[in-house]
């Protein structure tokens, strides 16, 4: 059994602020985690090969920085590592993100595919459904549980707003998982200490086999025309009370507004 | 190698600390409270640690360990103390005054019976010197082992012994010849279950109160030879080696729960509005922040030092005793001083600061006191 | 690809609980104003609605502004499948050649639109948030997608020049649906569809009801929000929400250390609400928190740090410790309710 799983290296979106003179981000200092649908959907690849013995594989798309995400995939128990980078698959939207990707995966084997739901970063939870409709598979997204799991096929439990649903599907296939499904486990010790000697499989361009005009930044059909931050207002009164007269305060806005009846 | 002066951790390193900051913030940090109030041995931290492999760090993977090497273990026992002080001496007990002599000191099969699983951490380990009447001066000791052939008859007790209530398998001392004085001390590997073997009474302690320290009670026990660690009439020498390396963990500890404390009193100064504005705003504080962190980082490069030393197989008894000595001292006056700067919050258990100060008294004294460090400074200094 | 071919706005309709659901009446509110707002396009607004629904539900859409209902009806189509509605789409696409399509971005919407997107080849936005012609050129149809990225806090405008269709999700909660009128007027083109060729791998064997069904924060009147600096506290919470009747509400950080349910997520990536009054508790005020609620009418925040971005957008702001503070609101409340006369 192969497990494939498709991760990316974002910046750590609670942890920014916003210059509030300039009106920008502060990117600086910024510090950079394993998003973390995908590190949740990383923890249901290796329960399976746990399981099952799976051998497991983190496929991520992005800077060669992202080799530091995938030594910790290692030393969590990630069998093999492969990063594409290339100047030519930077600056992608979704659906040149999951042709990069999709490529890659044509040439390697798999019988399953895990992908987070989606990145923090853009929130778009695309890239894999995309990628699962540029290899032909079958898609169950927001996957919340794996309640089965054998060589032919896997059945999940979906969250949709107001319930689950329960799905089969035949392998291969691709689920996208949600950050709930599986608390990761923590890097081992041990695979820490032996996670540096690994190899990386890098990825590049010339690797892929892809037409250059569906990649990148000139492949996206989606271009950024602009981008711009928030103005945050300032408009309110603040005030230091002690902790009776705060709630005393919050007792008389809710009266006020007829919240509180006998 | 490197060709020079570092200062800094490698990638492995790096990653390790990432790890153990994350495990104490999610696994220590909203129980030490709880562990201290109730001066209860946190068991399933313990579990938690052996899983990731926290208990058996510097060793090699066939004995059980992490492959990793002794300033990863120094990481560990930082990052854990910075939240917990009764963490970070489980783990620097076990580690250094356990593991540490078996896998130094052991023969190949005592260390595939005893090491790999203390390493593994299946089991816990603890260390037995002190006694009631040999603290510092060891060669006081009133355990006596007994040559009966094929086996030895210890009878004594030891105090203060750290993990003492939850080990398995203690590294303990024993005069095999009470006429030579320190040559006449051996070191011997006995467990829990050996009959005669007792847990005596549970201090209760000022501080790292979920750290369980008891008395070890020998009564005729009977100890196969194969558990004489080191040769006969070594003991002292293994002991006082074992405890050079404990040292630097108990320093380890110590840089935790100072750093640990003064970032609590860096929170709190940012938050606490006195006068109009936060109380870091004022000189006083940032003058004091500036000199504690100070403090605080010359006692990182000294306790790191050490370890480096360790891990380069040279002697480091006289670092490891600076490290100590001054950690240590950094650790009460941080501890001290984020109190003040807390004010009348930092005096109560809402806050925990309270816990820190009370932990960090006893890095001045375990596993050799100040004075017993700088002992070993000065005889270096002055040899 | 011609793009002059394609044109008019087209909006797929989920149904959910035997209605079209209000996610996708807001995004037919949103196609009319767009509509009206470049009537040199001429553009029309075509809901599409797949299952094995009646008439009258499909017809909804007409009532909430579709100049066309496109009904694709199948009796053996009684539950959502990706494949099979990816292919139905597929059809229209090639057939009516869809200028825009919006979908809501619900789970089945974020299911649904990026298989379409790319089986058609086309780029998608998720998540808008806005949605305008191009301001520079008055005869354009080029769709102008403001969505926020990085938790909130940058704000990107996305358009797609090249492919059509413009593909777009939309946050559900944020466009304005029209009044619904049984009596307007709108073309019905209902087509029995066949699909018995398509092979749809996913087999759905059962559906279960979350536990904690109760939990729709996005209703209620008074949300109490608690954010990471209540940590395990949260009962505080649930005891004073039970004495004011509020919901309790959540940050992201607070349910991504698991100290409350999903459920309750305030913010970019939970849900977004718009209650008379919200009262942040311990909420630093990230970027990402302040997209789900700023909306509301009356903002209460407390919160130990004097400078936490929260009090930016509160109408009344208390420096203080919210654990200290509710508990002794829910006695304030229950002395009042108490009172003797």
């Amino acid at each position: 059994m192969n497990i494939l799983v498709l991760l990316k290296q974002v910046p750590d979106t609670t942890e920014m602020k916003i210059d509030k003179e300039k009106g920008t981000l502060i990117r600086e200092g910024v510090p950079t985690i394993t998003n973390p649908d995908d590190l949740a959907g990383m923890e249901v690849a290796l329960r399976l090969k746990d399981q099952c013995g799976a051998k497991v594989t983190a496929v991520t798309m992005g800077p060669p920085q992202a080799e530091n995400m995938l030594r910790e995939l290692y030393a969590m128990g990630a069998d093999d590592a492969v990063l594409l980078t290339d100047r030519k698959f930077s600056g992608a939207d979704t659906w040149a993100t999951s042709n990069t990707l999709a490529a890659y995966i044509k040439q390697v084997d798999f019988d399953l595919i895990i992908a987070g739901r989606q990145a923090i970063d853009g929130d778009t939870a695309q890239v894999g459904p995309q990628t699962a409709e540029k290899l032909g598979l079958p898609q169950i997204s927001y996957v919340d549980d794996v309640l089965e799991f054998s060589k032919e096929k896997i059945v999940v439990k979906k969250a949709l707003e107001n319930n689950y649903e329960v799905l089969e599907c035949p392998l291969p296939c691709v689920i996208t998982t949600l950050s709930t499904i599986a608390k990761p486990r923590y890097m081992r010790v041990n695979g820490i200490s032996h996670a540096f000697e690994k190899d990386i499989t890098i990825k590049t361009f010339d690797d892929l086999n892809i037409d250059p005009t569906i990649i990148g930044l000139k492949g996206s059909p989606t271009k950024v025309k602009k981008t711009f931050t928030k103005e945050v207002h300032s408009n309110s009164d603040i005030l230091n009370l002690d902790g009776k007269a705060s709630a005393r305060k919050v007792a008389e806005i809710l009266m006020d507004m007829n919240f509180i009846g006998k | 190698m490197n060709k020079g002066m570092n200062f800094d951790l490698s990638p492995k390193q790096a990653m390790m600390q990432k790890l153990f900051r994350e495990f104490a913030i999610n696994e220590v940090e909203p129980i030490a409270a709880e562990v201290d109030e109730g001066e209860r041995f946190p068991e399933e931290t313990v579990k938690k640690m052996s899983e990731i492999g926290m208990l058996g760090i510097p060793f090699e993977s066939k004995y059980g360990g992490g492959d990793g090497d002794n300033l990863s273990y120094i990481l560990a026992v930082e990052e854990l103390s910075k939240v917990c002080g009764t963490t970070g001496v489980i783990v620097s007990a076990h580690t250094s005054l356990a593991c540490n002599p078996i896998y130094t000191y052991g023969t190949e099969d005592q260390r595939q019976k005893y090491l790999i699983p203390l390493a593994s951490g299946q089991k816990l380990g603890a260390f037995g010197l002190t006694e009631p009447n040999a603290g510092t001066d060891a060669a006081m000791q009133q355990t006596v082992a007994v040559d009966e052939g094929d086996h030895y008859r210890i009878n004594g007790t030891k105090i203060f012994i750290t993990n003492g209530g939850f080990a398995d398998t203690y590294v303990v001392f024993a005069m095999t010849d009470k006429a030579k004085g320190n040559r006449g001390i051996s070191a011997f590997i006995m467990e829990k279950d050996m009959e005669g073997f007792s847990i005596g009474k549970t201090e209760h302690k000022l501080g790292i109160k979920g750290s369980s320290t008891t008395e070890l009670i020998f009564k005729d026990v009977m100890v196969p030879k194969e558990n004489l660690l080191g040769p006969v009439g070594k003991g002292f020498m293994i002991a006082m080696s074992t405890l050079d390396g404990g040292r630097i963990g108990i320093a380890a500890q110590a840089l935790g729960i100072a750093q640990g404390a003064l970032d609590q009193a860096v929170k709190y100064t940012k938050e606490r509005k006195q006068f109009g504005r936060s109380i870091s705003a004022f000189q006083n504080t940032q003058f004091t922040i500036a000199d504690l962190q100070t403090k605080i980082d010359a006692a990182r490069l000294l306790v790191y030092r050490a370890a480096y030393m360790k891990d380069m197989n040279r002697n480091y008894s006289s670092e490891a005793a600076m490290a100590k000595l001054f950690a240590s001292e950094v650790a009460m006056e941080v501890t001290t001083k984020s109190i003040q700067l807390h004010g009348g919050y930092g005096y109560t258990r809402d806050y925990p600061v309270e816990r820190m100060f009370r932990d960090a008294k006893i890095t001045e004294i375990y596993e050799g006191t100040s004075e017993v460090q700088k002992m070993v400074i000065a005889s270096k200094i002055l040899r | 690809m011609n793009i002059a071919e394609y044109k008019d706005i087209y909006v797929f309709c989920e149904e959910r609980e035997n209605k079209i659901h209000d996610s996708s009446l807001e995004l037919l509110g949103e196609a009319v104003r767009l509509v009206k707002d470049r009537p040199s396009l001429d553009y029309k607004v075509v809901g599409v609605v797949i299952g094995d629904h009646s008439d009258e539900l499909a017809k909804i859409a007409g009532h909430y502004g579709a100049d066309k209902v496109i009904f694709l009806h199948n009796e053996n189509l009684k539950h959502y499948s990706t494949e099979i509605y990816t292919e139905l789409f597929m059809d229209v696409i090639k057939n009516d050649k869809p200028d825009i399509i919006l979908i809501p971005a619900t789970v089945l919407g974020r299911d649904l639109a990026p298989r379409i997107a790319a089986r058609s080849d086309t780029g998608l936005t998720a998540d808008a948030t806005k949605l305008d012609f191009d301001p520079e050129n008055q005869e354009s149809a080029l769709l102008y997608v403001t969505r926020p990225a990085f938790g909130g806090n940058l704000f990107g405008t996305i358009i797609n020049e090249t492919k059509r269709p413009q593909m777009t999700t939309i946050r559900p909660g944020v466009m304005e649906p029209v009044h619904g009128d049984p009596e307007r007027d709108f073309q019905f083109d209902k087509r029995e569809v066949n699909i018995d060729h398509i092979e749809d791998k996913v087999k759905l064997i059962d559906v279960l009801q979350k536990d904690n069904m109760a939990v729709d924060i996005t209703k209620a009147d008074i949300i109490l929000s608690g954010g990471r600096g209540i940590g395990d506290n949260f009962h505080v919470l649930e005891e004073c929400a039970k004495m004011i009747g509020a919901e309790v509400g959540a940050s992201r950080g607070a349910v991504d250390k698991g100290f409350i349910g999903k459920d309750h997520q305030v913010g970019q990536t939970g849900k977004t609400v718009r209650p008379k009054v919200y009262i942040a508790c311990g909420i630093s005020g990230a970027v990402q928190h302040l997209a789900g609620m700023e909306k509301s009418d009356y903002i209460i925040a407390i919160n130990k740090d004097p400078d936490a971005a929260i009090f930016s957008v509160a109408n009344i702001g208390l420096v203080g410790d919210a654990l200290e503070i509710l508990p002794l609101l829910t006695e304030e409340i229950r002395v009042y309710r108490e009172r003797p006369y």
